[in-house]
């Protein structure tokens, strides 16, 4: 399997966190990073170019920061222009179809503040509701999140724990050692290793 | 000449033009009548300042009318008049056929004239006026109506019936005449078979045509590109000459043969400069004709049969109206449009002089028959300003107006919405971005070689200086909605919006702008928008310097935008700041010292990125030991 990495951070200068994530992710062999901020400065998306990205992979992944219990702004533009009907969704649309989908995001709270009653009253995955929802209607198999928690307050050796898992899941999916079925009755993509283990 | 010679009769031809024309347009007659009235004043019957060489300047000033011709030609596509065939060949027919039986047999009637003599009359009073015509109408703005169209579709025939009937005149004659050679006749080619004389005529047109599709755009181009204007003028005077001169030669009229030459060189790269140098030559001409028709009317015969020259006057105008009414009906005209058709043409015309006089020579017709008939001819034209005025003011508000929304839609049409002057590589720029989203402008512009490149490169690119009100207005300026100034050099870009913002107070205007004060001049114009023409490429090229050393660009192009945003700000509160010092004076010093303040500014206050929305600090500092707090709780759990 190939993986499409797409990721957006407005302020990548100033990141801690997903710097350390995403370093180094373009040299695994079946991952492609796209750096959309990068890429269109200016917001002006190349539709073809990105549906042809689509195309090339099995499993897209939306890598940001948690911004607003949604994505950077960029990635609600690339949703807009580039899930055409009659392309990614609708009754011709079947581009994506059994493609795997997950949200790989960075958010300071930790998991405590996302529960029912605590301080955001709702948890990750009731959050990314509309980004499931997306995916389900273009066909695709969304995953549970990978979530790295508590931004605000981590330690360096904690981040690196993360992306040390990350990237093992990541090696997984492109080997075709991933098992889909198993990782959607998670929580979390994060506990994944640890099932396996079990 | 009278008194003094060339310089005294130009200064009271002048004089009268300048005295008359201006009071005329004030009292909403059209400058045509106020030069008629110019002409009566200095005539020999009123003030007498000229005497009756009035008829020799009235011949040489009739060369405008054939520069009308040509501008007029110039205006007309050759595909549009294709589309005019039916209505030259049909109503411009009709018109001379039915005029020239119906006068010939009233004259038949009411005179002891011969029928030869009554045929002539009926032929030459069948023509209008061009001349007065087309001026009125275009003053007007009416020229392109339907009932303007069909107008210059009947005196285009009238033009072209004046060949057969100089050829049938000399046939009509009733008595015996030594031919002395009148002018008018003598042509190179009289003495050759007919069959050569048709091949050469025919051999002339079509060189005509060649020459203005091949031949003579290269040569203007070559003009253009030494840069003298008068030479330009020069050759496109040369032109009009030229083909005057070899039109009489084969004794086909002047004025068909510019027009064709007008009408070939309507797609030609130069029509817009073409129009704008003949313009004010025609305009001199034409006043100068109307002149020397008004200093011609013979008051003193008029004094001496006064009911009789009336009777004719207002028989001719009453027939022509009447037949022109009915044929304007029977080619379904609207009443609007074929009211203003048959008071425009209801008029003797300036072929009627030329005409008598050669009836004359051939004996066709006698003196004290064709002095009468040519003084009411003049009168006849000269009332047509006032007819048409009548017919505009008391007559057509009684028919349906609500065409004539329709027909100003019609003009509105054949223009473009926007005009780019100057279509280098800036203005080229803008050029292909409308042209890419679907808005085509109308491209001017100065530099000859550029023209004809873009013009290989498949863009309708007009040669001309745009700073001239006549090339704005033939490049449709009055209709356009948007004036883009795109030229590199400051004082013509200012000029442009001068000139534009003075003639065309609706067009709005956006200019690139050369340098520091050119940008202040164009802000106080208070044009739409000043664009400094290296600013945008200067800050990308800024910006991606940026990104060569590594920054985000993302980051940059925030960065670029927030600079560009708060650059104009504060070139706006410069720009004004200026005008409080009165006594400013352009200096390079000045310049330094507003570029150093911006500079300073920047230094001190912002165009830093901040981007504090996407900042965690202040977000840590509050909510870290919270979160640190819940880190904790759960570990104990």
């Amino acid at each position: 399997m190939k993986v499409l990495v797409l990721f957006a951070h407005p302020a990548f200068h100033k990141s801690r966190i997903n710097k350390i994530l995403v370093d180094g992710i373009s040299h695994i062999e079946g991952v492609t990073f796209h750096d959309l901020y990068e890429h269109y400065p200016e917001f002006d998306i190349d539709i073809q170019k990105e549906q042809d990205l689509l195309s090339k992979h099995d499993c897209v992944i939306f890598q940001h920061p948690f911004f607003w219990y949604s994505t950077p702004a960029i990635l609600k533009e690339w949703q807009d222009l580039v899930l055409e009907h009659g392309w990614a969704f609708g009754s011709q649309g079947n581009a994506l179809k059994g493609k795997l989908f997950f949200c790989a995001l960075t958010t300071g709270g930790p998991q405590q503040a996302y529960q029912i009653g605590s301080f955001h009253n709702h948890t990750i995955n009731q959050l990314l509701s509309p980004l499931r929802q997306t995916a389900i209607l273009c066909k695709m198999v969304p995953l549970p999140p990978f979530v790295v928690h508590g931004t605000h307050a981590i330690e360096p050796d904690e981040v690196l724990d993360h992306k040390n898992d990350y990237f093992k899941i990541l090696k997984l999916i492109i080997n075709n050692e991933f098992d889909s079925e198993k990782a959607v009755k998670l929580n979390y993509l994060n506990d994944y290793l640890k099932m396996e283990e079990k | 000449m009278h008194e003094g010679g060339f310089f005294y009769q130009a200064f009271v031809y002048l004089s009268a033009a300048v005295v008359a024309v201006p009071i005329a347009k004030r009292l909403g007659l059209g400058s045509v009548l106020g030069y008629l009235i110019a002409g009566v004043l200095i005539g020999p019957f009123v003030f007498g300042f000229i005497g009756e060489e009035g008829q020799d300047v009235m011949h040489f000033a009739e060369f405008g009318v054939v520069m009308m011709l040509f501008l007029v030609g110039l205006e007309l596509q050759p595909s549009l008049l294709w589309k005019m065939r039916a209505p030259i060949l049909g109503l411009g027919g009709l018109q001379v056929l039915v005029t020239a039986i119906i006068i010939t047999v009233i004259v038949l009637i009411v005179s002891s004239l011969a029928w030869q003599t009554a045929l002539a009359i009926g032929l030459t009073l069948a023509l209008s006026s061009t001349a007065i015509v087309l001026q009125t109408l275009n003053e007007k703005g009416l020229l392109k109506s339907e009932g303007g169209q069909n107008a210059f579709s009947v005196l285009l025939f009238q033009d072209i019936a004046v060949i057969p009937i100089l050829a049938i005149l000399p046939l009509l004659a009733v008595k015996e005449v030594h031919h002395t050679g009148g002018h008018e006749s003598h042509t190179l080619i009289e003495n050759l078979p007919i069959i050569w004389q048709t091949l050469i005529v025919f051999g002339v047109i079509v060189s005509i045509i060649v020459a203005g599709r091949y031949l003579i755009s290269p040569a203007f181009r070559l003009i253009a590109q030494t840069g003298l204007r008068e030479l330009f003028t020069a050759a496109a005077l040369l032109l009009v000459i030229g083909i005057t001169l070899l039109m009489t030669q084969v004794g086909l009229s002047p004025a068909l043969g510019t027009f064709l030459a007008g009408v070939v060189l309507a797609q030609s790269e130069y029509r817009h400069e073409l129009e704008t140098d003949i313009e004010p030559f025609k305009g001199l001409l034409l006043g100068l004709f109307f002149i020397a028709v008004g200093a011609s009317i013979d008051f003193q015969l008029i004094i001496q049969n006064p009911g009789l020259i009336a009777m004719i006057v207002l028989g001719l105008v009453v027939i022509k109206l009447i037949i022109l009414i009915v044929i304007g009906r029977l080619f379904g005209m609207k009443m609007d449009n074929n009211l203003l058709f048959a008071f425009g043409l209801a008029q003797g015309g300036e072929f009627a002089f030329v005409l008598f006089s050669y009836a004359l020579q051939n004996g066709v017709i006698e003196n004290n028959t064709a002095n009468p008939l040519i003084a009411a001819v003049a009168i006849s034209m000269a009332l047509t300003p006032l007819l048409m005025v009548l017919n505009e003011k008391l007559i057509q508000p009684y028919f349906g107006t609500k065409e004539v929304s329709d027909r100003e839609a019609d003009v509105i049409d054949e223009k473009n919405q926007v005009i780019i002057a100057g279509f280098g590589r800036y203005g080229s720029t803008i050029g292909r971005f409308l042209q890419a989203n679907g808005t085509q402008a109308t491209y001017l512009d100065i530099n000859p070689n550029n023209v004809d490149l873009l013009r290989k490169l498949g863009f309708k690119v007009f040669y001309g200086d745009a700073s001239r009100h006549d090339l704005l207005h033939a490049a449709g300026a009055a209709e356009a909605k948007l004036l883009i100034i795109a030229v590199d050099d400051p004082d013509k870009a200012f000029e442009i919006v001068e000139t534009a913002q003075k003639h065309f107070p609706n067009l709005e205007i956006i200019s690139r702008s050369i340098n520091w004060y050119n940008h202040y001049d164009m802000m106080d114009r208070n044009i739409q928008g000043v664009y400094r023409e290296f600013f945008d490429s200067a800050l990308r090229m800024a910006a991606d310097a940026l990104s060569f050393l590594g920054y985000r660009s993302y980051q940059v192009q925030r960065a670029l935008k927030k600079f560009r945003r708060y650059d104009e700000k504060y070139l706006f509160k410069l720009a004004e700041s200026r005008h409080e010092r009165k006594t400013f004076i352009k200096t390079g010093r000045q310049f330094i010292e507003d570029l150093e303040k911006m500079i300073l500014d920047d230094i001190e206050n912002e165009a830093k990125d901040k981007d504090l929305g996407w900042d965690t600090t202040t977000i840590i500092e509050e909510f870290a030991p919270f979160v640190r707090k819940l880190k904790e709780e759960s570990a104990k759990e």
